[in-house]
């Protein structure tokens, strides 16, 4: 018998005549897809097409490309609903897999334009008039309350005011992405990138390592239902704390982060023995109920000396109802993670097949918290594969305070979607605790791509706005009337609150 | 020519428009005519397209400074006689009278326009457990939303809007604005670009004694008109000039802020310019902009606000829509043009451009400031009596 | 308030200006064209006939918001003097005559103009000088937001602009050419600063004057900061001569104030801002 039905998913060819027999993609590859004998062989098997070695091949002799094995046709039976059948037969085991949702769903942003203005009100110029994107996360009160001051003009009125907000210099933040599922050397990567972009990163739920104590003015520390490296200490760090109950990737499904990825460093931040597996569960088991979540809130906030907490939730059908539970809770913030949000490692089949995406998420969470009078009290935070700033745009449009990233702030390090973070065998360095693939990313190199990334998708967020005759990011947000749908059926439009192009 | 159902024509669609406006107040209270205004947008013709212009004047009525003017437009004798019932019901009605009006080359389907002087009922408004105020917003509500054909155009003390379809001159002409004589007067040119031009839709826009005219294009509808239905405000009527009478009111009346703050919280001063401030302003202004982010109207505007006590003019933020002020003695004037003003104050003692977001303000001395201590209504009411849409009107309750 | 003479007050038709030819007078090559209450289609066409017919000289008396006054009038020899404020648009697209305002001028002044010169015996509105490409613009006031926006300069074409009083937000923004200077000198509004705020934001060519200190706030991130040296006052004497001659000011006075000189750090301030996708 055959010990496998599974064939190799891609090919990898070399040029043998350009081919320097240099090592360098042995080297390069985390996957160990190369022997080498004199030249390198490899193993198509083993090919994740992160494209490491295409990346550093000198000769650029190397090309990956898909297997084109031909199946028999059937619409219904596809080549890889096939090859998982023969793998759980295999194995016995669920399927596993990580980044985000790649199944064929109707992507909503691609299906929203934007307005500009012609004629009846002027475009600003974005590069040369004042384009504001400052904006702040938390509660803000219903009304300003002044009274006068000592100069004949007014001043806030006393113990009337703003909570605690958490600012940020463009409506973006790195979401949420632990210490252990990636290396430390992303982790500071992103720390030194919020701390130079003025937004906030996210510690995930791996804890705080020491090293990040210099930018912790920029981080965000979460809470998660592994509780690792939650302390006193360690909430009163960072600027917000955030309670993670659910991921987009995931909802209502916990974690597992391998025993092999807990090394010392690891083990040190979260606060668990070296070696043994990080298990998060699928609940917090103090918040089986809203009103279990408004008591973890304000336990936080006693904890930490009244900093704002944001509630990050898997967007799920019920979204709407559940982010007014939570705004009624306490939260600062809610964060939505749509469907197509990004995670370490998943259950294949929850991660394609729960939740719903994060532009109607928003859309109904938004109009409830308006209808409900509370849309003040918290900020939306949206998240869930935002790719682009046109993404970022049309969020906030349909009404999130602030967008956040996760894939795409991993892309701009090197990642190439291959699906394979679970494997800790990231040939980029960064889903992986192995030295010698951590050290690949540079903390100082990594930072210096984030910012490029950040401010080039705020230059084009100023260019958005400047068209659309606005010259601060507050007057796009919710301002749906700037957003057409095109080719999406009535009601998703009618749900966005969104008119189709032509009306 | 229809009345009310227009606005359902204007309403399904933002409406853009560019416009002309000016203010003048003479601080001591003293009046003088109404041809002040008329000559000052006459200058002003090339900012309109003939298919809306207006006035407000106040003081206009000394004989009857108690009463509540009513400015009425109807469609028919139908919608007159039903209005005129309510009236009936409602008021003592101590006159009622044609508008006067001259025949003028250009003004043509105008609706039956009547004017009516009204106390309410002391018994009705005790026993409603109402102020006189919300009592009479109730009626104008009553009256736009479930009359068809007939639109209250104004209902403050001493006060009245004169507006129709036509440029500006004309219709103060039309109106007769030279044989009357107030202390305030709002003029507005309109150009608007999608709509057939409705008698009623023309400015200023008025509740009780508060007028708007409005000159620009708010780019921050959307979400302004957003933020007011989460306060129970609803925009029916697409237009910018709806959105920042609300605004007003909300800020004014509701959150009871000074005038000066709620004219930064419309026109907020840059961050750049608030992180300069000292502690305590910046404070303040942060607080101000964060807070009220979705109520900034952003984009071109200039914006002048009527009211018995005086006015107030306030432009966009970094100036996108002309505005300028002038003093001579007492008389604060501001208009979209310099000439619109050298035309009735040929020799100002100061002339300036007001910096962006800051407001002009004429106060007339005795006067209350423009804050309607007395009225009480939920916004929905508000937005029902000022616009007639019924849709907007699902508390209309009045005993 | 209100005049003696009142068009508007009789009964029966009104069209706001009157559609009627401005009262002419003519001596030699001087016309002289009262424009009150003339509606400014009439007034223009009055104008043009009269340079038509040989006129170097159109006095306009009465002016009062009547736009587009020398607008694309051509010629190097002819003269536009106005008595009151023109309206917006005051000498737009004009080439070669000279322009004398005798009061304020509004909003939009020598816009896209390519010759001529304009001067304003008072103070000037808003977009002074819009994509002016030569010519020269004197105010003796203050003027107002977005002045000198997009001046440019090409070939032997070099335009001058000079504001005697304040300025408000985006003076000289986008500039691309030419000499743009503020005195601070002639102004009302004393205790305000020379300038607002993004001044010469976007500049990418020619220099920006101005009388006094500035804050590196109030100046765009695109601009050098410099104290003019000798070299540059010899480029500003002749400007600053030119405004105090026509305004009667004492050029020594306005000389010896210290100027601050604005040039652009780069030709092409946004080569970095793109990527080639």
């Amino acid at each position: 018998m055959a010990t496998t039905f599974i064939q190799p998913e891609f090919k990898v060819e070399i040029d043998y005549d350009k081919c320097h027999k240099c090592g360098r993609c042995v080297q390069q590859c985390g996957w160990g897809v190369y022997d080498f004998n004199g030249r390198p062989i490899p193993d198509d098997s083993k090919c994740r097409a992160c494209h490491r070695c295409v990346t550093f091949c000198p000769a650029h002799c190397i090309t990956i490309k898909r297997n084109e094995l031909v199946f028999r046709d059937s619409e219904n039976w596809s080549p890889s609903l096939r090859k998982a059948v023969w793998q759980q037969s295999e194995s016995g085991g669920v399927m596993l897999t990580s980044m985000g949702n790649d199944k064929p769903y109707q992507r909503i942003f691609d299906h929203l334009v934007l307005d500009a203005c012609q004629v009846t009100n002027p475009s600003i110029d974005p590069l040369r008039e004042p384009m504001e994107l400052r904006t702040f996360i938390g509660c803000k009160p219903d009304k300003v309350e002044v009274e006068p001051n000592d100069e004949g003009g007014f001043r806030l009125k006393s113990g009337t005011g703003m909570e605690n907000n958490i600012e940020l210099a463009t409506p973006l933040m790195f979401g949420g992405m632990s210490y252990g599922s990636v290396s430390l050397n992303v982790h500071k990567s992103l720390a030194m990138a919020a701390s130079r972009l003025g937004i906030t990163m996210n510690t995930g739920e791996g804890g705080l390592h020491a090293d990040l104590y210099p930018y912790t003015d920029n981080v965000i520390v979460q809470c998660a239902s592994g509780r690792f490296g939650v302390s006193a200490d360690y909430l009163n760090r960072g600027v917000a704390i955030e309670i993670k109950v659910g991921q987009g990737a995931k909802p209502g499904i916990g974690g597992h982060l391998p025993g092999e990825k807990i090394n010392r460093e690891v083990s040190t931040t979260r606060m668990i023995p070296q070696g043994t597996d990080a298990l998060s569960p699928a609940p917090h088991h103090d918040i089986y109920s809203i009103a279990d979540l408004r008591q973890l809130i304000y336990s936080l906030k006693v904890a930490s000396g009244n900093k704002p907490v944001g509630v990050k939730i898997a967007a799920v059908h019920n979204v709407a109802a559940i982010a007014s539970g939570i705004v009624r809770a306490g939260a600062d913030y809610v964060y939505l993670d749509g469907f197509k949000g990004g995670t370490g490692a998943a259950p294949q089949v929850i991660r394609d097949h729960v939740g719903i995406p994060i532009e109607i998420a928003i859309a109904v969470v938004d109009q409830r918290l308006r209808d409900e009078g509370i849309r003040n009290r918290a900020s939306i935070i949206a998240a869930g594969s935002i790719r682009s700033s046109a993404d970022m745009a049309k969020a906030i449009a349909l009404g999130a305070d602030a967008v956040a990233i996760g894939s795409a702030a991993l892309i701009a390090l090197g990642c190439h979607v291959c699906q394979s973070c679970h494997t800790g065998c990231c040939s980029w360095g960064i889903t992986t605790q192995k030295p010698e693939l951590t050290r690949r990313i540079d903390p100082e190199w990594g930072a210096e791509r984030l910012v490029n990334l950040v401010n080039a998708w705020s230059h084009e967020l100023q260019e958005i706005l400047g068209a659309l005759g606005v010259n601060a990011v507050e007057s796009l947000r919710g301002s749906r009337e700037r957003l057409r749908s095109l080719g999406l059926d009535e009601q998703t439009s009618q749900i966005l609150g969104v008119k189709a192009a032509g009306l | 020519m229809t009345t009310r159902p227009a606005y359902s024509q204007e309403s399904p669609f933002k409406i853009h428009g560019g416009c002309g406006l000016m203010g003048i107040c003479d601080e001591t209270g003293r009046r003088f005519s109404g041809s002040v205004a008329l000559e000052s947008m006459a200058v002003l013709h090339e900012r309109g397209n003939g298919l809306g212009g207006g006035f407000a004047g106040y003081g206009i009525y000394p004989e009857f400074p108690d009463h509540f003017a009513f400015h009425m437009m109807y469609h028919d004798t139908k919608g007159k006689e039903e209005a005129e019932a309510v009236f009936d019901e409602y008021f003592e009605v101590d006159l009622a009278e044609p508008m006067p009006t001259r025949v003028v080359k250009g003004i043509t389907g105008a609706p039956l326009l009547w004017r009516y002087f009204l106390r309410p009922y002391t018994h009705k408004v005790e026993s409603a457990e109402m102020t006189p105020e919300d009592y009479v917003v109730h009626v104008v509500m009553l009256i736009n939303s479930t009359i068809d054909g007939a639109f209250v155009a104004s209902s403050g003390k001493n006060m009245g809007a004169f507006k129709g379809v036509g440029y500006p001159e004309e219709i103060g002409h039309y109106f007769l604005l030279d044989e009357y004589e107030g202390h305030t007067w709002v003029g507005h040119n309109r150009f608007p670009t999608n709509t057939p031009g409705w008698w009623g839709g023309a400015h200023p826009f008025t509740l009780l004694d508060w007028s708007i005219v409005h000159n620009g294009e708010i780019s921050s509808y959307g979400i302004n008109s957003r933020y007011l239905e989460q306060f129970g405000y609803k925009c029916t009527l697409g237009t910018d000039t709806e959105v920042a009478a609300y605004l007003f009111d909300l800020l004014l009346r509701r959150h009871r802020l000074p005038l000066s703050l709620a004219c930064k919280a419309l026109a907020s001063p840059l961050w750049s310019e608030i992180d300069r401030m000292p502690e305590e302003q910046r404070e303040l202004m942060t607080t101000l902009r964060a807070v009220y982010g979705p109520a900034m109207l952003n984009g071109p505007f200039a914006i002048v606000l009527g009211f018995n006590g005086g006015m107030v003019a306030l432009n966009d933020r970094i100036k996108l829509r002309p505005l300028v002020a002038a003093r001579k003695g007492d008389v604060l004037m501001v208009a979209s043009e310099e000439s619109a003003i050298r035309e009735v104050m040929p020799d100002p003692d100061s002339l300036w451009a007001p910096k962006a977001g800051e407001p002009v303000v004429a106060r007339i001395k005795g006067m209350d400031w423009p804050i309607h201590g007395d009225l009480h209504l939920a916004p929905s009411e508000i937005s029902c009596a000022v616009t007639g849409v019924e849709d907007s009107c699902d508390t209309v309750e009045v005993s | 308030m209100g005049k003696e003479t009142n068009p508007m007050a009789t009964a029966g038709p009104i069209e706001g200006y009157l559609k009627v030819e401005p009262e002419v007078t003519v001596d030699g090559d001087t016309v002289t064209l009262d424009a009150r209450g003339v509606y400014y289609r009439n007034l223009n066409a009055a104008v043009r006939a009269a340079f038509a017919e040989g006129a170097k000289t159109v006095n306009l008396r009465n002016v009062n918001g009547q736009r587009y006054i020398g607008n694309g009038v051509s010629g190097a020899g002819l003269r536009i003097e106005i008595d009151g404020v023109p309206g917006n648009d005051l000498a737009m697209f004009m080439d070669g005559p000279t322009v004398v305002v005798r009061g304020n001028a509004q909003d939009g002044v020598g816009n896209t103009m390519n010759a001529g010169t304009v001067y304003v015996h008072g103070d000037a509105g808003d977009v002074l000088g819009y994509g002016m490409r030569g010519g020269k613009v004197f105010v003796h006031g203050d003027v107002g937001y977005r002045v000198g926006i997009h001046m440019k300069a090409y070939e032997n074409l070099v335009p001058i602009m000079c504001c005697g009083g304040k300025a408000r937000d985006f003076f000289g923004e986008y500039m691309a050419g030419g000499v743009l200077v503020l005195l601070g000198h002639h102004t009302q509004f004393e205790s305000q600063p020379l300038v607002g705020g993004f001044c010469g934001s976007g500049m990418h060519g020619g220099v920006i004057f101005l009388r006094g200190e500035v804050e590196p706030w109030q100046v765009g991130k695109e601009c050098g900061i410099f104290t003019a040296g000798e070299e540059d006052m010899k480029t500003l004497r002749p400007v600053v001569e030119e405004w105090c001659s026509e305004f009667g000011e004492d050029p020594s006075a306005v000389m010896s104030g210290r100027f601050t000189k604005l040039v652009p750090v780069s030709h092409r301030p946004y080569g970095k801002l793109y990527t080639n996708m």
